[in-house]
């Protein structure tokens, strides 16, 4: 039994397709089997452009959903209503979405009125004896388990960095179509009076990024050091509650149970302590590095290779002699 | 932003000619596992719960704090709301301390096993019932479980008490009958406005959570908590607990703790080191 699968694009305002997003195709793509991977693209103010089309395509979707709302998509009721009736208008048994904050509040509105199974933060998803099975860590990484939708429409929120993206070999191009939902009056009741979508900073998304670089207290508000090792490793900045509570760095850049869950390959902590809150948020890591002039901060409890030593030396000679091998 | 001494950013208008409309808030507590403990699957799936290490929420002070706010700055009352075991009682039994007026725990066997639908169900049923015997205005959640961190529960309450919600609220300002939250996402900031009833989920940018004081604590004491049934609901025990559940957690194990680690003290070369073990694993 294999049924179409339905993927979420999630997408700059600039109109470009946010990285996990390609992860999700790949995974889509070898669900789906022959009964086709459904993009849906929300028009909210911006078109998906031909290039994207063609990176959907390539990367497995055989359908490209412009999604036409009479209402703001970024609303979450405006946006399960939208997802509601694609999923009523392809069939699709599974509704695949980057795990963030918005997309899980479609999809729990979704559990609601569709009666679908919901897993969140998962990094891996299997059809195993014609039920969707999901493997996802908890308790701050500590556990892994496995977990089946028993209802007969599956929603899975997948983790960034879980899935390889891949692009199928003799993809066709997709069919675009237009898809335009009337939204009820129920969805209108909250309006969105604001949006400030945040400026792109030059480095990978935080999120999704494969390497990321923590600072923490120990940077005492000098977050050069941190950024640097960043820029020479090509990968994100990102920090502690005490870091961005105290405006060293955007709250945007928080690590932690609340604050972004990522799962990069290699985590680097720099003067970060390693409190629980913090490594609910990072302790799934690949690779985890720590930086800490105390040799009992616990983060070198979950530390691959960790140095006890002051970060403003053995940081920045770290960057320079990854610069000098790197060529 | 979080100052302990800073005046939080959950505010309520001041009142205007001593006018002040009365709110009623629900606050959803939950009791879960300390995450400083040890915590643990077993083999059903389900978190183990032995008593004695479970704790209210941490994320859930926050909802209670903004609700006792609220309430100061104007009028009314908060009832602190907790579906689980017996245990759980100590979440709403905190909420009391830290100032609620009335506290409500729904308990039954049929609820073992609920997924998020499952509790969600219960506890709209349980906030359908406050609502009749006094009109809610308001219903606060923490922003996730610290046990779980599916942050599905609010969203999914609100559907089904069909309540506009307003969720990760940062800020929180209720006035003149409208509630207006701003929350950041990962990629954007966004305000969001509705008229009440409504429910809104914090997080802990919201305020600072305070402590009970002995005065709390002493007052508490008098205060009862209701015990509620399925029954008492009228829920459907079929829709609830793991019969209910459209999840199933098929396997559990602890992940074994990570070999081959390296822990080296700085003697001046710590830094070239660290460079070789990222280039020499072919992590960079
Ligand atoms: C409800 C709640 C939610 C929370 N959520 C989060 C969250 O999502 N994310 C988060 O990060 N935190 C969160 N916290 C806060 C968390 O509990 C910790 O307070 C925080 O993570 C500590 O940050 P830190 O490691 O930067 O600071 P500290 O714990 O103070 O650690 C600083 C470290 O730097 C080291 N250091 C100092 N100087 C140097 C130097 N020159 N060289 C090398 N090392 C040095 C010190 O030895 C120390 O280990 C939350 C707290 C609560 C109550
Ligand atoms: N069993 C419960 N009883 C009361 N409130 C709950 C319960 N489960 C979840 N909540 C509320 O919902 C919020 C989000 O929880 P979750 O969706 O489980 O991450 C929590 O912060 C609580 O406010």
């Amino acid at each position: 039994m294999t049924a179409p699968v339905l993927v979420l694009v999630d997408h700059t305002e600039a109109g470009a397709v946010r990285a996990p997003v390609r992860e999700l195709l790949t995974l889509a793509s070898r669900l789906a089997g022959d009964a086709g991977v459904h993009a849906a693209w929300a028009v909210d103010g911006v078109e998906p452009s031909a290039e994207v089309v063609a990176e959907l395509g390539a990367l497995g979707a055989t359908h490209v959903h412009r999604v036409v709302a009479d209402a703001d998509l970024h609303l979450s009721g405006v946006l399960a209503e939208a997802l509601a009736s694609l999923l009523d208008a392809t069939g699709a048994g599974l509704l695949l979405v980057v795990s963030s904050f918005e997309n899980k509040e479609a999809a729990a509105r979704l559990a609601v009125s569709t009666g679908a199974g919901v897993v969140t933060d998962a990094d891996g998803l299997a059809l195993v004896d014609g039920r969707y099975v999901a493997s996802k860590t908890v308790f701050a990484g500590t556990w892994t388990t496995t977990c089946a939708v028993t209802a007969p429409l599956a929603i899975v929120a997948l983790k960034p960095n879980s899935v390889q993206p891949a692009a199928v070999d003799g993809a066709a191009a997709p069919q675009i179509g237009e898809h335009v939902v009337a939204v009820s009056d129920k969805a209108r009741r909250v309006t969105l009076v604001e949006r400030t979508e945040r400026p792109a900073s030059g480095r990978p998304d935080l999120g999704s990024a494969s390497i990321v670089v923590a600072g923490g207290r120990g940077t005492e508000g000098d977050f050069s050091v941190v950024e640097e090792l960043a820029d020479v490793l090509g990968g994100a900045v990102g920090a502690t509650r005490v870091a961005t509570d105290e405006g060293w760095i955007g709250h945007d850049a928080q690590i932690g149970q609340t604050g972004v869950t990522i799962a990069p390959r290699v985590y680097i902590g720099v003067g970060v302590s390693g409190a629980v809150h913090h490594r609910g948020g990072m302790q799934a890591s690949g690779t985890i590095v720590a930086i800490n002039s105390d040799p009992d901060a616990p983060i070198f409890e979950i530390a691959d290779f960790g140095v006890v030593g002051d970060l403003f030396t053995v940081v920045p000679q770290a960057a320079a002699e990854i610069r000098r091998l790197k060529g | 932003m979080s100052g302990v001494s800073a005046p939080g950013p959950v505010s309520a208008a001041p009142g205007t000619g001593g006018n002040v409309p009365r709110v009623r808030i629900v606050v959803c507590v939950k009791h879960v596992p300390d995450i400083q403990s040890e915590r643990a699957l077993g083999p059903d799936g389900r978190v183990v719960r032995d008593g004695g290490d479970g704790t209210i929420n941490e994320l859930d002070e926050n909802a209670v704090e903004a609700a006792l706010a609220l309430v100061e700055a104007s009028e009314g009352s908060v009832v602190a709301l907790t579906v689980g075991p017996d245990d759980a009682a100590d979440a709403v039994r905190r909420g009391l301390q830290l100032g609620a007026d009335e506290a409500v725990h729904v308990v039954d066997d049929a609820i073992a096993g609920s997924d998020v639908i499952g509790t969600a169900r219960v506890l709209a049923a349980a906030i359908r019932h406050l609502d009749a015997q006094e009109h809610v205005d308001l219903v606060i959640t923490g922003m996730a479980g610290l046990d779980g961190l599916t942050s599905l529960l609010p969203t999914a309450l609100a559907e089904l008490l069909d309540l506009p919600a307003l969720p990760l609220a940062a800020e929180l300002t209720v006035e003149g009958g409208t509630v207006r939250v701003r929350r950041n996402l990962d990629h954007a900031s966004e305000v969001l406005e509705a008229a009440l009833p409504a429910l809104v989920s914090v997080t802990d940018q919201a305020n600072e959570p305070r402590y009970p004081n002995f005065k709390g604590i002493m007052a508490a004491r008098k205060k009862p908590i209701t015990t509620l049934t399925l029954a008492d609901l009228e829920v459907d025990a079929s829709r609830v607990g793991a019969q209910g559940a459209r999840t199933e957690v098929l396997e559990a194990a602890a992940r074994p703790p990570r070999d081959n680690r390296v822990l080296v003290q700085d003697t001046g070369d710590a830094g070239v080191r660290l460079a070789a073990y990222l280039v020499d694993n072919q992590l960079v």
